[in-house]
């Protein structure tokens, strides 16, 4: 377990703006609170599949497996593929960092992981009613169809980058 | 259980509820229970099959609750302030008014603060739509909600690190910029046809 800064820094955050918010006014704090509750207790079972998922990963997966699934070698077909599970996938973006970050570090390329992580946040395949119903068809085919573009184009971009 | 999550969607959606995403919502929470149990067993099958790959599945999943445990209750904090100090309405009046950069930078902003699941962000933005904000600016706002919360982005740093998050974050700046003219565009070419 390493204690960095930015972990740190979260921390005093999270503490310099409650005691700050229950000085200003307690109700709303209070409110806060249970809203940063409830939040964690809907998000429960997705943390703990994520929590078993990269324990079964590192411990049965090789990282050979890994590099020939989602490493460099897989090109624009990898991106491609990371992009579509991404954009149809619901995880909350918060877990799906460090599952992002263990497969890097067993041999996926940078740019599968950006790939996925921009369309994971980016599009929402589940929030797509809502948005057409919002928003119209048009703006939400063109906000998703280029979000996706956008997506492959900073992966490409990162795997360059971050050699 | 079904009382607290209708209680929990009627607060998040505040006024502008709607049913269907109640549904959704209490389908997606029972899907993610059934997959934990799944994988659950899953796990107990295959580590009673191959005790030899135990110890760095238990370390694994051990590492990744300590450093859960250290990140997310702050960050849940955090959003949770936001989403109780910058209110909706708050949003709506200043995007509602700015225009040119200035409208710009704002809407990113905004929609960079965590105040609320995307599903709330869509009727927000068909409001400013109707109170006569610019299509980019609500593309920007809707794509920055969507993908640049602040403190995701401290989640990001801590597991991603700097640079991957760097990079990652001012190339979908510029984009989300960028795509919220051309749509713009593309949607005011199609109004003229």
């Amino acid at each position: 377990m390493k204690i960095n800064i930015t972990v740190i820094i979260i921390n005093i955050l999270a503490i310099l703006g409650i005691s700050f918010s229950f000085y200003k006014n307690r109700g709303k704090s209070v409110k806060a609170l249970k809203i940063a509750l409830k939040s964690s207790l809907k998000m429960a079972p997705a943390i703990g599949i994520i929590i078993i998922l990269v324990g079964l990963l590192m411990g049965f997966i090789t990282p050979e497996l890994i590099t020939k699934l989602l490493g460099n070698q897989t090109g624009i077909i990898g991106i491609i593929l990371a992009s579509i599970v991404g954009a149809v996938l619901m995880i909350p973006s918060l877990i799906a960092f460090p599952l992002t970050a263990s497969l890097v570090e067993s041999g996926a390329s940078i740019s599968v992981a950006a790939a996925f992580i921009t369309t994971l946040t980016m599009i929402g395949f589940v929030t797509l009613p809502i948005e057409m119903r919002e928003l119209g068809k048009k703006i939400t085919f063109l906000r998703n169809g280029i979000s996706f573009i956008i997506a492959v184009g900073i992966a490409l971009i990162m795997g360059v980058l971050l050699k | 259980m079904n009382e607290d999550a209708k209680k929990q969607n009627q607060q998040s959606g505040n006024g502008m509820n709607d049913k269907s995403k109640m549904g959704q919502q209490k389908n997606n929470n029972k899907g993610n229970l059934v997959i934990l149990v799944g994988i659950i067993l899953t796990a107990v099958i295959l580590l009673a099959i191959y005790p030899e790959n135990k110890a760095a599945s238990i370390n694994a999943s051990s590492d990744l609750i300590k450093e859960l445990i250290l990140i997310l209750p702050a960050v849940l904090i955090l959003m949770g302030l936001f989403s109780v100090w910058v209110s909706k309405e708050i949003v709506i009046k200043y995007m509602g008014h700015a225009s040119g950069i200035k409208g710009m930078i704002l809407s990113l902003v905004m929609g960079m603060l965590p105040t609320g699941p995307l599903y709330i962000a869509f009727p927000m933005a068909s409001m400013l739509l109707k109170k006569g904000a610019r299509v980019a600016n609500i593309i920007i706002f809707l794509s920055a909600w969507a993908c640049i919360k602040l403190p995701q982005e401290l989640v990001e740093l801590r597991f991603m690190g700097a640079r991957f998050m760097f990079i990652r974050l001012s190339f979908t700046i510029i984009m989300v910029i960028f795509m919220g003219f051309l749509i713009e565009k593309i949607d005011k070419y199609s109004n003229k046809k």
